[in-house]
């Protein structure tokens, strides 16, 4: 059976999630299609159709979906689901696939399966519950599995190489129960947080927005995404899409540096997957110790400008 | 002054179901009868009912343990809280409520008979009344959004605030399934929620920043860390709490099936990070992550 992929992207460019995604459904095994809905998507569509390993792009190019809304996407996907017989529907569990994959299953009676991180057979997934501390395996005896997918547990399938076709599928008729008001997207010169090479990420610690700026010299040398935990957000130094753990963004760079941040188990959840984890504190009781491969316990203010000189 | 009353009630034996102490969890005792004739404000423009779904969960500072046996994690024994994110929830639709926007703010648990103190914190956060939907029975997401649609309906509510994702599951999912059920619109993750004449307007958290959506109302709101800070209940009103009407209903009489759809096969502890190293200042760090970790 052929599995639907639902594809990230912004119009003019895939979202690397959807690498990720696709990776996924290989794993499962069949045909993969990529779903790729928006407005003026065809240089995202163009995009998906040279993803290693898909066969088909279908392209929903209409008004209706200019913002991907959840109300108006998740029955174009059911009725694809329906018309092509799909036995899976992969989305990245991003805030948009997280977004619209309930949405999608509820339509088709059946129960989705959540930011998975393991697929070990076509109906039996792996995937992480409280915050992290167990893995569950589960088996789905759904016709359809809805599924979204963790990018971090799986590597991305290549962006070129494949030369799927695209087809353009009609729309569904917007439903009217929602419409988009306004964004206010953060825009930065650094790599986006999930998918860039090394991220540091500061805390309740860092004592001030301002502060940030001791972390920016440091990742401007690195060429690193800047991140924080919830108390930084919270506290207002940093605005929310920079927040990783369990209910932020979940990462796994190559480096991960955690500066004035305790380590409670729900930050844990979002870089404790990383591969190499560096620790600045000045507590060494400081529970990031506990999964840290280098830690060094020093005042912050002193260690973060030598760090940014000494690279 | 909070703080104060809290601790007190703590020491108090009496109320201890309320605050989710932990230990084997005493049921409180729940009349169906007694009931009040609660006073349903007469209002004009808003006539607005706010559902709002809580679950009770492990609380989110227990260190999760796996059983020996995979079956699950521990849960006996272990403090149980309201879901943070479903205080959040209540503490928007109270707030809702007070600010002439809502006329009745209705908490619902699906689960064992132990959520009723789930339930009794709602309450003496302001919510009005409460039904449990009692089942020992594993809850999955579609599963309990389909008893949410039917308590919807039975109800009239307006409007449902859920929490964005449950903190033992992490699914994320029961508030989309139910707007799917219910065919209505979904502001999901939350961080402003406003109502107006026939719609709301909710500012989400998304990956990239911000986005505002409008809905039409009826709705669904799933709430967000910084929609809010949630209240503590005072004493005062965990006492009239205890009063309020708290209704127990079985998910055969919604004509819900309970079944699992997804099968735990089995759970496992995650593979276990080796413990690292201490380095002495910032030049032994950066020589560890050069030449021995080969990162930067
Ligand atoms: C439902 C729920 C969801 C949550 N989701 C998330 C999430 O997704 N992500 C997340 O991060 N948290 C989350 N949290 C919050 C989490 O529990 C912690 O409260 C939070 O991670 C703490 O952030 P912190 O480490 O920055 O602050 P703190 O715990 O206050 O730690 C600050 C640290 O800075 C150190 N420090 C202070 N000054 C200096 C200095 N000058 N030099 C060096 N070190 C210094 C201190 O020693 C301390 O260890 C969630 C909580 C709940 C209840
Ligand atoms: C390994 C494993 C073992 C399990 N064992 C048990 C068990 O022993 N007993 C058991 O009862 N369940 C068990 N479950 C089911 C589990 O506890 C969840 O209830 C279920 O998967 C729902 O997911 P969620 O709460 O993460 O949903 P989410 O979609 O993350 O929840 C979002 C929001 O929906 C609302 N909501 C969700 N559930 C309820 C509810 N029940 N009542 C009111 N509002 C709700 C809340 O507002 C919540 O914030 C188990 C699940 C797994 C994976």
């Amino acid at each position: 059976m052929s599995i639907l992929v639902i594809a990230e992207h912004d119009d003019a460019s895939l979202k690397p999630a959807t690498l990720n995604a696709v990776a996924a459904a290989a794993k499962v095994g069949g045909d993969i299609h990529v779903l790729v809905a928006g407005l003026d998507a065809q240089p995202a569509a163009q995009a998906a159709a040279k993803v290693a390993g898909v066969s088909k792009v279908l392209l929903a190019a209409d008004a209706a979906y200019a913002h991907q809304l959840p109300e108006d996407v998740a029955p174009l996907v059911v009725s694809l689901v329906k018309a092509v017989g799909y036995g899976h529907v992969l989305a990245p569990a991003t805030s948009a696939g997280k977004n619209v994959a309930p949405r999608v299953a509820a339509l088709l009676d059946v129960q989705a399966v959540s930011d998975i991180t393991g697929v070990v057979s076509a109906d039996t997934f792996e995937r992480p519950i409280y915050a992290g501390s167990a893995i569950a395996t589960v088996h789905s005896a759904d016709a359809v599995k809805v599924v979204t997918v963790r990018a971090t547990a799986f590597e991305a399938a290549a962006g070129e190489g494949g030369s799927a076709t695209v087809e353009s599928v009609a729309g569904v008729d917007a439903s009217g129960l929602s419409s988009f008001v306004s964004a206010e997207l953060a825009k930065s010169e650094r790599p986006e947080l999930t998918s860039a090479r090394i991220v540091i990420s500061g805390g309740r610690g860092m004592q001030s927005g301002d502060n940030f700026h001791l972390l920016e010299a440091v990742a401007d040398k690195l060429g690193a995404a800047v991140g924080a935990s919830r108390a930084a957000v919270d506290a207002g130094f940093v605005p929310n899409d920079y927040q990783v753990g369990q209910t932020g963004k979940i990462v796994a760079p190559d480096l991960y540096i955690a500066v004035g941040i305790s380590g409670a188990i729900q930050h844990l959840a979002g870089m404790k997957d990383s591969k190499v984890i560096v620790a600045i504190n000045k507590d060494e009781e400081a529970p990031i110790f506990q999964v840290a491969d280098y830690g060094l316990v020093t005042d912050l203010f002193e260690a973060v400008p030598a760090l940014a000189s000494a690279l | 002054m909070g703080t104060a009353v809290v601790s007190m009630q703590i020491k108090d034996p009496r109320y201890a179901s309320l605050f989710n102490m932990g230990g084997a969890a005493v049921a409180s005792r729940v009349s169906i009868l007694e009931r009040p004739p609660w006073p349903i404000e007469p209002t004009g423009a808003n006539q607005m009912k706010v559902l709002v779904p809580v679950k009770r969960v492990v609380d989110y500072n227990v260190k999760i343990r796996v059983k020996a046996d995979g079956a699950g994690v521990e849960t006996a024994n272990v403090k149980m809280s309201m879901n943070p994110f479903d205080e959040i929830a209540v503490e928007e639709a109270v707030r809702l409520k007070e600010g002439g926007k809502a006329t009745e703010v209705i908490a619902v648990s699906v689960g064992p008979a132990q959520a009723q103190e789930t339930l009794r914190t709602a309450l003496a956060m302001g919510a009005d009344r409460a039904i449990l939907v009692q089942t020992d029975a594993e809850t999955q997401p579609l599963a309990v959004a389909k008893l949410l649609k039917a308590l919807v309906e039975k109800e009239g509510a307006q409007l449902v605030i859920l929490g964005k994702q449950a903190i033992d599951d992490d699914c994320n999912q029961t508030g989309q399934m139910l707007a799917a059920l219910l065919g209505w619109g979904q502001g999901t993750f939350a961080s402003k929620v406003a109502p107006a004449d026939g719609s709301v307007t909710v500012t989400r958290e998304i990956d990239g920043g911000l986005e505002t959506v409008s809905l039409t109302l009826p709705a669904v709101v799933t709430a967000d860390l910084r929609l809010n800070e949630p209240r503590y209940a005072s004493l005062p009103n965990i006492m009239k709490a205890k009063k309020k009407p708290l209704d127990i209903v079985a998910p055969d009489s919604l004509g819900i099936d309970m079944t699992p759809r997804l099968k735990t096969l089995k759970v496992a502890e995650p593979d276990k990070r080796k413990a690292g190293v201490r380095v002495s200042d910032v030049a032994a760090l950066v020589e560890k992550l050069k030449i021995e970790a080969k990162v930067i």
